[in-house]
């Protein structure tokens, strides 16, 4: 078998917000007025090995839509395609390493031919000293079906937690403090419900990476 | 820098791609990941991703010289950079997404925090993007980055580079890498270059002189292929084929 070599990974670097993060590539709110589904709020930060904010990282998340179609021609699934969600979204962090996401909740997707996987969002994580970028699954903490995903049992169990995004109920004070990206003030289109998802890149609690 | 301490995390074939820590380079110290990254099987999540579904550019986003849309031209020396993007099959990756970043010709960003006493241009972003062709070619019409200092250590200079960013058609192939341009004696002491574990894996970041690009009385060419994960390809594989001593071509 012969293999064309890949290309190596270099870090971001501090100076990519005016081309990765300009209107139109910045995604924060994944959802149109069409899009079918549980209107979610995600929301974190990320934090270094001392527990000290990183505040030049970009988010980027993939998920399927509510049905668990993905917007993607190797998906095979047979359930319509959403025609108002793409499952695409990125987001710089600010001060505080805050991110946020609105989007919808995604339906269950396929392992294989039996299985099913727990609904998850696939985030990926770029920054400033990250000369690779990191890969990690948000996992819905209140969700049943996490007890039998298949990827979830590859993680030993101790550090599971860290795949799963917390339920908050209604709006938590002070969160606008930690919305630097957001729009507008109209606060009328947002999700009622917050799931937090912290990444800790390094140290007590460190976030679960995968090797993809 | 040849004593920095490496890492034992890496991710994916440990030729090709840096460690997380890589001491030389001090932001990786409290941002690198000290647990191994956990191999898991590829489910549709990592065999899909967003690159065929984005698609939004103009033929103006990659004329760097211009696009500023001051009407002015940016100063510098012209040069056109072009190739393609292949997967580990040498398959060409068709009409995906590239975008990216440069400072301008005397190597100052535009961005609040770079703030060094080096000239800015008001005719030059040192934004792009384009879409790849139906062969995987690229192209982006620029000028010369220039160096410029950094603070990891006293009288640090990172080389002149070009960062890209690559979608493909998968999770697996999402790419962030930096381009370097050929002779550049800020090579050798550059820890985020030298952070690529071997000089073949090193080489394959500096794009090449091609003077059958360069275009007469206007711009000088250089060609530089960019090669992504494939959609079926494992990240144990290469690694597995290097122990076997099987040729990797």
């Amino acid at each position: 078998m012969s293999t064309f070599l890949l290309t190596a990974s270099q870090t971001v670097g501090p100076f990519f917000e005016p081309c990765l993060l300009r209107d139109g590539a910045c995604r924060n709110d994944l959802t149109g007025p069409a899009t079918v589904g549980e209107r979610i709020r995600i929301e974190g930060r990320v934090l270094d090995g001392d527990g000290v904010p990183v505040p030049d990282a970009m988010i980027e998340i993939w998920q399927a839509d509510e049905r668990g179609r993905y917007n993607h021609p190797d998906d095979a699934g047979t359930a319509p395609l959403d025609s108002d969600f793409t499952g695409f979204g990125r987001s710089g962090t600010g001060a505080d390493g805050s991110y946020w996401f609105e989007t919808i909740k995604p339906g269950p997707v396929p392992f294989d031919a039996q299985q099913m996987q727990a609904p998850h969002i696939v985030v990926t994580i770029f920054a400033r000293g990250l000369l690779n970028h990191l890969v990690t699954r948000l996992y819905f903490a209140d969700e049943p079906t996490n007890a039998s995903d298949p990827i979830l049992q590859y993680v030993p169990g101790e550090r599971r937690e860290t795949l799963l995004a917390g339920r908050v109920d209604g709006r938590v004070d002070g969160r606008d403090q930690s919305r630097p990206y957001i729009a507008s003030g109209d606060a009328s289109n947002l999700a009622p419900v917050v799931y937090r998802f912290d990444i800790i890149l390094q140290g007590t609690g460190e976030t679960v990476f995968f090797n993809l | 820098m040849n004593n920095t301490t490496i890492g034992e995390i890496v991710r994916g074939d440990r030729e090709v791609f840096p460690p997380y820590l890589y001491e030389a380079y001090q932001s990786t110290r409290r941002r690198a990941p000290t647990l191994p990254l956990i191999d898991v099987p590829l489910t549709l999540s990592e065999l899909t991703g967003p690159g065929p579904a984005m698609s939004a550019v103009t033929p103006e986003d990659a004329d760097l010289t211009r696009n500023a849309g001051t009407g002015g031209e940016a100063i510098g020396q012209r040069i056109i950079v072009t190739g393609r993007v292949l997967d580990d099959h040498g398959q060409p990756v068709p009409n995906t997404l590239l975008e990216i970043w440069q400072a301008n010709a005397a190597g100052r960003y535009l961005h609040r925090r770079d703030q060094w006493p080096g000239p800015l241009d008001p005719n030059f972003l040192g934004i792009g993007r384009c879409l790849t062709d139906g062969e995987g070619v690229y192209r982006f019409l620029t000028i010369r980055p220039g160096a410029y200092p950094w603070k990891n250590h006293p009288n640090a200079w990172r080389p002149a580079h070009i960062h890209f960013s690559v979608f493909g058609p998968s999770t697996l192939s999402r790419l962030v890498t930096q381009m370097y341009f050929p002779d550049d004696p800020l090579h050798g002491i550059d820890p985020i270059m030298q952070s690529v574990p071997t000089q073949a894996a090193r080489q394959r970041l500096i794009a090449t002189y091609d003077h059958s690009v360069t275009e007469p009385e206007w711009a000088l060419g250089y060609r530089w292929n960019i090669v992504v994960r494939g959609p079926y390809a494992t990240p144990f594989e290469p690694v597995k084929l290097v122990e076997s001593g099987e040729v990797r071509s």
